[in-house]
């Protein structure tokens, strides 16, 4: 099992701050709109709890907080939770040797060409 | 045994028109995790209808409960893992839960400025608003401000303390009971609690 | 709750928040950090989650504690009145004495 790379350098940002360490920053308005959480969102959630869970733990939810914490503020900032978290999952799979990067982008791409044919658009980011 | 599509075995889309780059993420990897052994579709189904059965509803069940009865109360704030039991709830094992009560002298809010730690075990997941840099970067430093935005309103003899779920505890506010609920049941004083009481936002609502 | 480990730490000490440059995951937030605090009970030991995170075993645990800090001693202009307090849970090797 490889290593993953700790980042050695002192994690900056203004003062600092890591990308996700906000308590203090001006924030803005809360937007307290309520939405039900999505099949999508139910599935990704699922998917890390049956990850992280102890009987099998292929990473622990330390890792998965640590894998968003090394995204750019611009990753951070403009990617959905839950996007975030589906990304993470994606790189931690990698990382401790699940599955390839390679294998990975080959079922992308062969689910992407299943639902097209079936009539289903793809668009570029969710939320 | 498993084919490549395993949407048959799953529940039915949301909505089958468009899907974004990470819905195919998410299928693709689900569809390899299975073919590897590593999950089964089944239990993908399994884990989904349980994080449905965790929602505001179990806690507020549990706050009723408590408020009452006196011994319920008391067993609660003293281990909490064992009294959710009592109603069937398991906790799980990731984290620690910890219930804690507003008072006429203490108002509790919790948050987690560093992720979006939250009593999933009970309450199911997070509303987005809790999760979103507005509140987590607020709550902290101006937790009057924020809960003025919800519409509540603290004298300044009342103390606000704010939680911050930094570890692997997750906090659970006890709301007080409002007035004239007297001789109400556990079934009908369970409708005041609101989600939004049991992260501390608010107060439980008012009887009608 | 136990710990594994002997705590450095006693309810109602006052302590510090370390004020280092953080390397990889750390759950002590920056607005903490450098602030003083008090001792509000030890929660119990656990694994680190700084080496939890790299897949790491996080052994020996670490002590944990849940830590009261005053808001006026956070914020520069705290808009709220004395008494106000933030609680975290602040692991061992993020807190020092303070006199």
């Amino acid at each position: 099992m490889t290593d993953p790379e700790r980042k050695t350098n002192p994690r900056v940002g203004g003062d600092g701050r890591a990308v996700h360490d906000m308590g203090g920053l001006a924030g803005g308005p809360i937007d307290r709109s309520e939405h039900a959480n999505s099949l999508h969102e139910k599935r990704v959630d699922a998917l890390l709890f049956l990850l992280v869970e102890t009987k099998r733990r292929i990473f622990r939810v330390d890792a998965l907080r640590r894998t968003i914490e090394d995204y750019s503020q611009s990753e951070y900032d403009g990617l959905g939770y839950y996007d975030r978290w589906a990304q993470a999952i994606r790189n931690l799979l990698v990382e401790q040797e699940v599955l390839t990067a390679e294998e990975i982008d080959a079922r992308m791409a062969e689910v992407r060409k299943r639902l097209e044919g079936e009539g289903v658009t793809v668009v570029e980011r969710g939320t | 045994m498993s084919d490549h599509n395993h949407d048959d075995h799953a529940p039915a889309d949301d909505d089958g028109n468009t899907v974004t780059e990470f819905e195919i993420l998410e299928r693709a990897l689900r569809e390899l995790l299975i073919e590897k052994g590593v999950i089964t579709a089944a239990e993908v189904n399994a884990k989904i209808d349980d994080i449905d059965s965790r929602n505001p509803a179990v806690g507020a069940a549990i706050v009723a409960k408590a408020w009452t009865e006196p011994d319920f109360r008391m067993r609660l704030l003293d281990n909490p893992r064992a009294a959710v039991g009592e109603l069937g709830i398991d906790p799980g094992d990731l984290a620690e839960l910890v219930v804690i009560e507003n008072t006429p002298e203490v108002h509790n809010v919790v948050v987690c400025t560093l992720c979006s730690c939250y009593p999933r075990m009970i309450l199911g997941i997070p509303p987005a608003w809790y999760k979103s840099s507005p509140y987590r970067s607020r709550v902290v430093a101006d937790p009057r401000g924020v809960l003025a935005e919800f519409g509540t309103e603290l004298p300044g003899d009342v103390t606000v303390r704010v939680h911050d779920s930094t570890a692997d505890l997750r906090y659970l506010i006890v709301p007080m009971r409002p007035a004239g609920t007297e001789g109400m049941s556990a079934e009908e004083l369970a409708e005041l609690v609101t989600r939004d009481s049991m992260i501390g936002v608010t107060p439980a609502r008012d009887p009608a | 709750m136990s710990t594994t480990v002997p705590p450095r730490f006693a309810a109602g000490d006052p302590v510090r928040v370390g004020d280092r440059p953080v390397v990889g995951h750390c759950r002590a937030p920056r607005f903490l950090r450098g602030r003083p605090g008090t001792v509000e009970q030890i929660v119990g030991s656990f694994r680190n989650p700084e080496q939890l995170a790299y897949h790491k075993p996080g052994l020996p645990e670490k002590v944990l504690y849940r830590v009261r800090f005053d808001q006026r001693e956070l914020w520069d202009a705290y808009p709220g009145p004395p008494g106000d307090e933030i609680m975290a849970d602040i692991f061992e090797n993020w807190l020092e004495t303070r006199e």
